[in-house]
């Protein structure tokens, strides 16, 4: 059997250690001040471990996904795969070269041109010369950037600079490819390409460890997954169980800890309705803005519902509607979700403070049930609603038929699925 | 950082990442491997070096000729220091600035090499000692420039290096090594500590007047001569001035103190180095 591993992890562990004195920037003369004043002690330390006692396995061929909240040594696990930061204890056996899709575009320079880049990228993420000459134009294919391979890239749009940093990425060979989950980038053609081209990845026999916080594409791509969670595996197992544990996790976990960032405003105060509700019912969210620190730009906010797959199925962003609000004083906000109507089962909403960037997030800020009744006045067969993500507002007309079958005729037309 | 170790599996894992702390290098082979990185690295500072510049590598030969310049400006006109006899001021510090600027920018540059790759260093991994090498390639560019027109200006004036020219690349060796060496303390440090940033220009600034770059040790103070001679980089400058155009040697024991003084100085820098190569991703 362990001929046809790929990696195998024993006990892995890494430690960052926090210093207690909250010297943001600790230059020499401090250190050195410090250690004058009091020679013999040692400065004082604690250890956070971002991993502790990581122990799987990937067989050859295998697309292993890897889930986990922000936080959970997603990211450390893939940075010791990678070589970038060393492990404090514990061992990572590879049995073939590692490759990472985790930044595209490091080491891109704008001075540089197309050509240039591609040359010294495809070095970086660890192609031999040879193989860059091999592949070269499959990557300017695939990039779209034949007429400017010259051009520095400083000249090329936004589009045309992450398209080509993905093709190359996408291009290595190596035995072993770690992808981590922003990966679709560009326009939506572009990201369809993306997402077809890690499939591809994923299906011709190279190992792959996928990681994401999106469920979905997890559970497209892989058959097994683990699941992170504080640092250490909480679940391991078939990818749909795994998505369970994390869904799970996500509404067991104290809403508070998931939050992301503690910038100038913060979310407080949440209210949501934990439910049942009716699918076509409206569904209120309410929760205020309060500024913690000086902070005097406009800055909009944002709800994203989860299904249980891991899915957004609705981004209402403040944004779309023209909201901006004031970061003065505090801000009640009350969100109003009319539609789409929601399958029966267990949502998440997570909620998002920006402005020119992300200021507070809460992930599983709360969550609600939507009752199995639906707004259909036909039956509720299992089979018609398998396909959908959301329940459809629909109506039929046939030139004959037995009965007239129509849902509720107010909202035509919207969130039609096939 | 990985050693190809063997286990109870059937095939041996390809790697095998494991705690390390130590003050050796992880895998000098792998340094091999990564030779194509190497170069280029070393490529793409030479271009970026000079592609926003109207000149462009025209300065790849001014810069060496203006610091000449100014030197023999100041030192051969100003403070009316003798050169050697037979040899024009600008020609000895032309020999001189061979050796300082290939020192200077090696320590400054490999030194700076870690902090100027930080988006690299935090998201990819290969040797980190190939940053701080490979920016000795790319000074060996300038290095050649600055050598190319000695040796035009020894051609036009008739000055014949003696049999000590064989030694030149021993004496650039040596230098390259004391820089490298310093670049590699100041580099690893530098990720922690941005001061280094601050101090080392400084530093290197002393150096340059401290050092008999444009004048000779014979015009130092004579009870003042033994400060000068602690100084590696004495021995060093004289013996590279020596090899090119012939000026006095330095003694054998002062040439022994900075041959080891530059090895043992290499020798720690790649030990530091490779002590808190680990950590570079984590602090920097």
């Amino acid at each position: 059997m362990s001929s046809d591993l790929a990696i195998r992890v024993e006990g892995l562990g890494k430690a960052y250690s926090i210093r207690h004195q909250h010297n943001d920037h600790v230059t020499l003369a401090q250190v050195a001040l410090e250690k004058a004043r009091h020679p013999l002690r040692r400065s004082e330390r604690e250890d956070f471990w971002a991993l502790r006692d990581v122990s799987f396995e990937v067989n050859r061929g295998e697309v292993l996904g890897v889930i986990g909240r922000n936080g959970a040594g997603k990211s450390t696990l893939l940075k010791l795969l990678t070589r970038i930061t060393g492990p404090s204890e514990g061992r990572i056996d590879l049995w073939g070269r590692v490759g990472s899709l985790l930044e595209v575009g490091t080491g891109f320079h704008p001075e540089l041109t197309g050509r240039e880049n591609i040359y010294l990228n495809g070095s970086i993420l660890g192609m031999s010369r040879k193989e860059i000459d091999r592949q070269f134009d499959a990557i300017v294919d695939f990039a779209g950037v034949e007429n400017f391979l010259d051009t520095p890239v400083k000249r090329y749009s936004s589009g045309m600079y992450v398209r080509l940093a993905f093709a190359v990425a996408a291009h290595l060979e190596t035995e072993i490819l770690l992808v981590d989950e922003v990966l679709a980038v560009g326009d939506q053609d572009f990201q369809k390409k993306c997402l077809g081209k890690m499939h591809d990845v994923a299906v011709d026999g190279r190992t792959v460890l996928f990681v994401s916080h999106q469920i979905a594409s997890i559970t497209q791509l892989c058959d097994r997954a683990i699941l992170l969670d504080n640092g250490g595996i909480s679940f391991g197992g078939p990818v749909l169980a795994s998505a369970e544990a994390y869904n799970a996790s996500m509404r067991s976990a104290p809403a508070m800890a998931e939050r992301r960032t503690t910038g100038p405003l913060r979310i407080d105060d949440i209210d949501i309705d934990p439910g049942p509700v009716s699918a076509e019912a409206p569904k209120k969210f309410r929760f205020s803005v309060v500024p913690i620190s000086d902070f005097h730009v406009p800055y909009s906010v944002s709800a994203h519902v989860v299904d249980q797959r891991g899915m957004v199925i609705a981004q209402c962003d403040s944004r779309l509607v023209g909201l901006w609000l004031d970061p003065a004083t505090p801000q009640d906000v009350t969100l109003t979700l009319r539609q789409p109507w929601l399958l029966p089962g267990e949502y998440r909403v997570d909620l998002f403070v920006y402005s020119s960037g992300v200021i507070d997030s809460i992930q599983g800020a709360g969550h609600f049930t939507v009752g199995p009744s639906l707004p259909y006045s036909g039956a509720g067969i299992d089979e018609a609603l398998a396909l959908s993500t959301v329940l459809p507002d629909f109506l039929y007309s046939a030139s004959s038929s037995a009965v007239e079958l129509a849902s509720t005729p107010q909202h035509p037309g919207i969130g039609a699925s096939e | 950082m990985s050693d190809t170790g063997t286990t109870s599996a059937a095939p041996p894992p390809l790697v095998t990442i494991k705690p390390r702390r130590s003050w050796l290098p992880a895998s000098p082979l792998e340094l091999w491997t990564f030779r194509e990185l190497t170069l280029r690295f070393a490529a793409r500072d030479i271009t970026l070096r000079y592609r926003q510049t109207a000149l462009g590598t025209i300065w790849v030969i001014l810069v060496p000729l203006l610091g000449a310049g100014i030197l023999t400006f100041v030192f051969g006109g100003v403070a009316d220091l003798p050169s050697p006899p037979g040899i024009p001021y600008f020609v000895f510090t032309l020999a001189g600035m061979v050796a300082w600027t290939t020192f200077s920018q090696v320590t400054n540059r490999s030194s700076s090499s870690l902090v100027g790759n930080a988006g690299l260093v935090r998201k990819v991994y290969f040797p980190r000692l190939l940053l701080p090498i490979s920016t000795v390639l790319s000074t060996l560019v300038d290095a050649a420039v600055s050598l190319a027109l000695l040796i035009l200006l020894l051609l036009i004036s008739g000055i014949r290096p003696g049999l000590g020219v064989i030694t030149f690349p021993v004496w650039f060796m040596l230098v390259v090594f004391l820089a490298l060496g310093i670049g590699l303390i100041a580099g690893a440090l530098m990720v922690r500590y941005r001061d280094i940033t601050y101090i080392l220009p400084v530093a290197i600034q002393f150096l340059l007047f401290a050092s008999p770059v444009a004048y000779t040790l014979a015009s130092v103070p004579a009870d003042a001569k033994w400060l000068f001679q602690l100084n590696p980089l004495t021995a060093l400058l004289e013996g590279m001035r020596w090899s090119l155009i012939g000026t006095e040697r330095p003694s054998a024991w002062l040439a022994t103190y900075a041959t080891m003084f530059a090895v043992v100085l290499l020798a720690a820098g790649v030990m530091v180095f490779s002590r808190m190569e680990r950590q570079f991703a984590d602090v920097i």
